[in-house]
């Protein structure tokens, strides 16, 4: 009733084809974006935009990094934080090399350093899988986290050893740094991500996200038909990895404005991993859903007690965190597998069957 | 030239220099490799017996040892502690069973995996609310554990032996004796090799899956706390075992999935490699190369043979 395409007639192949077939879903994404572009810097303050807003659109592009590698080709990777860390490191040398190029266009170019490390650790895949890849992926990411702490080339011989993120501005605006709004800040993240995620839907949809997901569901048959396995996998590690390194960069120096090399420690790789499964294994939208899911997790659970009036050390919170959020991986994977996305799709079959119960 | 030499030439100078302190590598590598691979058996039992790939290994040792600890500081003696972690182990392996696997029977591999991350994170809170987060002290003397070291004199200096070290090598190779014997000669040891093979299968015929998997667990449960024992003797019992625990992760992979025996001998081959490059070449890269190099000398062997040391080669039909 309120979610019908009846009447909506598609007369060419582009109509059918298209990223949005059905009008009220047009309608809902340009709603959405109105929101995120308009409303959302203008009504919400300055920390929430920096401190939920911005981590959430950065992780949600991390996630999205590891669902086209998980989830469309069915690589389990534990090595994610460890090419955000290729990125964030990349797009530092690229600053200091480069001090008048746009940051935007360094930004995206650190991501193809983060493509070409993650083709190589993808190298193995082309004679192993399943969990022994997993395990392997394992070796990328302690010997970048180990690279990170002992090349002191990678942050300019700083003695800090961290990345300290230079201030860059766009038409006079600054961006990056410590003078940069978190308006400013906010807005340029948002459009790199919805422009990625833009790519990634027409990725996926097309000959490249198909091939993908034909490796997936089962390696042998795809190769039966036609579809080069070797190249198919290394181009799954180049593209996600290049979604993680832009990620990676976007975190350092448009979030947190400095970062050490145990940012891109293990559990950011597992909790990026978490983000998948909850949000939903081969889903974009997913990958948003988990994000917020996760990030907003520990928020809730830290202002819950405050709301009912009891007060409980900030030490205990994150150890029931840790089992809040282990008890729900678990739950999650009983009752929905699919994740949040599956339960998005029933909602939405639910609009469009209203008022019939099926 | 140069580094050609440091490379190839000089850390065997240094070793043929100084043989007391290769034998103490060697030692310290054998000894480390032990424990690797006792976790590694843990993952191996678990694996072999459902298909599942338990990542909660790790805490489940940080989880046995910290319990045993915590019960005989509230005052509980010592082999009563013991006793009791046996039976929390067991409500551990009965908790899982019920909780986690029964309502995930059939699901693909990787949903089980995740499954087990959920089990780390859940038991992470759990030991840290229970017994705290600070780094404890195990209750060696106790457990009538051996300390002290054995001194042996040879080329010149000295090699030193912890004793807790050659009491822990005779452990591990005694459970992996019992281990052995129980999954060739017993019922029970046949029934969670078919159970491995196929769950449908397994449970057409008539064994209990259910039963399968709180034995195998529990078992793990066992093999974690002796882990534990032994890994808290040498250090502290904290939660930073557990990052020690992703190490038995590369002995998996070289020694295959699915075998005993590969477990302890790709765990010897890991610690003794381990300890030889980090003491021998670990200079030439700044050192600390210890974090990757288990990971790094088992994916080269992967190059080699994919289904790893004694792994079964798995033939794919069309």
């Amino acid at each position: 009733m309120f979610y019908r395409e009846t009447g909506q007639y598609k007369t060419d192949y582009a109509a059918d084809m298209a990223l949005f077939p059905i009008r009220q879903d047009r309608i809902g994404i340009a709603l959405i974006l109105i929101i995120a572009f308009v409303v959302i810097p203008l009504t919400m303050s300055s920390f929430t935009l920096s401190a939920v807003m911005i981590p959430v659109l950065i992780f949600s592009l991390a996630a999205i990094g590891l669902n086209l590698l998980t989830g469309y080709t069915g690589l389990i990777s534990l090595g994610t934080a460890g090419f955000m860390g290729v990125g964030a490191y990349a797009c530092y040398k690229f600053t200091t090399w480069f001090p008048g190029v746009n940051i935007i266009v360094l930004i995206l170019a650190s991501g193809f350093v983060a493509a070409a490390v993650g083709a190589v650790f993808g190298l193995p895949s082309l004679r192993i899988k399943g969990f022994y890849l997993t395990v392997a992926t394992l070796a990328a990411q302690f010997f970048l986290s180990w690279c990170f702490v002992r090349l002191p080339w990678l942050v300019n011989y700083n003695i800090s050893n961290a990345i300290e993120v230079p201030t860059r501005t766009i038409l006079d605006i600054p961006v990056t740094g410590p003078n940069a709004t978190p308006v400013t800040r906010y807005l340029v993240v948002l459009s790199i991500v919805v422009f990625m995620t833009w790519i990634a839907s027409n990725l996926v949809r097309g000959r490249i996200g198909r091939s993908w997901m034909a490796v997936r569901d089962m390696d042998i048959a795809a190769e039966l038909i036609g579809i080069r396995l070797y190249r198919t996998k290394l181009l799954a590690f180049a593209v996600s990895s290049y979604y993680c390194g832009v990620a990676g960069a976007l975190m350092v120096f448009l979030w947190l404005g400095a970062a050490e090399a145990d940012s891109f420690n293990i559990n950011q790789s597992f909790i990026i991993l978490f983000m998948v499964i909850i949000g939903g294994l081969g889903s974009l939208i997913g990958s948003f859903f988990g994000a917020i899911f996760i990030w907003g997790l520990p928020i809730l659970l830290r202002s819950a007690p405050e709301f009912f009036g009891v007060s409980i050390a900030a030490a205990t919170v994150e150890h029931i965190q840790y089992m809040v959020v282990g008890a729900l991986i678990i739950f999650f994977l009983i009752v929905e597998p699919h994740g949040l996305a599956r339960l998005w799709q029933i909602a939405k079959q639910k609009l469009r069957m209203w008022p019939f119960p099926y | 030239m140069d580094l050609l030499y440091k490379i190839f030439i000089d850390p065997f100078v240094q070793m043929g220099g100084a043989p007391d302190l290769l034998i103490q590598t060697l030692w310290e590598g054998l000894v480390s490799g032990v424990l690797y691979a006792l976790i590694a058996l843990g993952f191996v039992l678990i694996f072999k017996a459902s298909g599942v790939f338990n990542f909660a290994q790790g805490i489940m040792v940080v989880f046995a040892a910290l319990t045993l600890v915590g019960l005989h500081s509230k005052g509980v003696p010592a082999f009563l502690a013991l006793a009791l972690t046996i039976g929390v182990m067991l409500v551990l392996a009965f908790g899982v069973e019920r909780l986690m696997l029964r309502p995930l029977v059939n699901q693909p591999d990787i949903i089980l995996f995740m499954a087990t991350f959920g089990l780390t994170y859940f038991l992470i809170g759990l030991g840290e609310i229970i017994f705290g987060g600070e780094p404890k002290v195990m209750i060696t003397s106790e457990l009538y554990l051996p300390k002290g070291a054995l001194e042996w004199k040879v080329f010149g200096g000295f090699v030193s032996f912890q004793k807790i070290d050659i009491a822990a090598a005779i452990i591990a190779s005694l459970m992996v004796a019992t281990l052995a014997v129980f999954f060739q000669k017993t019922r029970i040891g046949r029934a969670l090799r078919a159970v491995a093979d196929s769950h449908k299968a397994a449970l057409s015929v008539g064994i209990s899956l259910e039963q399968i998997w709180v034995i195998v667990w529990f078992a793990a449960g066992i093999v974690a706390l002796a882990t534990g024992i032994m890994w808290g003797a040498r250090s502290d019992v904290s939660f930073a075992l557990q990052i020690l625990a992703l190490k038995a992760l590369p002995v998996l992979i070289l020694g295959g999935f699915t075998s005993i025996p590969g477990a302890i001998v790709g765990g010897i081959i890991i610690g003794v490699g381990e300890k030889l490059g980090e003491f021998y070449w670990g200079p030439l890269l700044g050192s600390g190369i210890e974090s990757w190099l288990a990971y790094m000398i088992a994916l080269v062997f992967l190059l080699f043979r994919p289904q790893g040391l004694f792994g079964e080669r798995i033939i794919e039909r069309i």
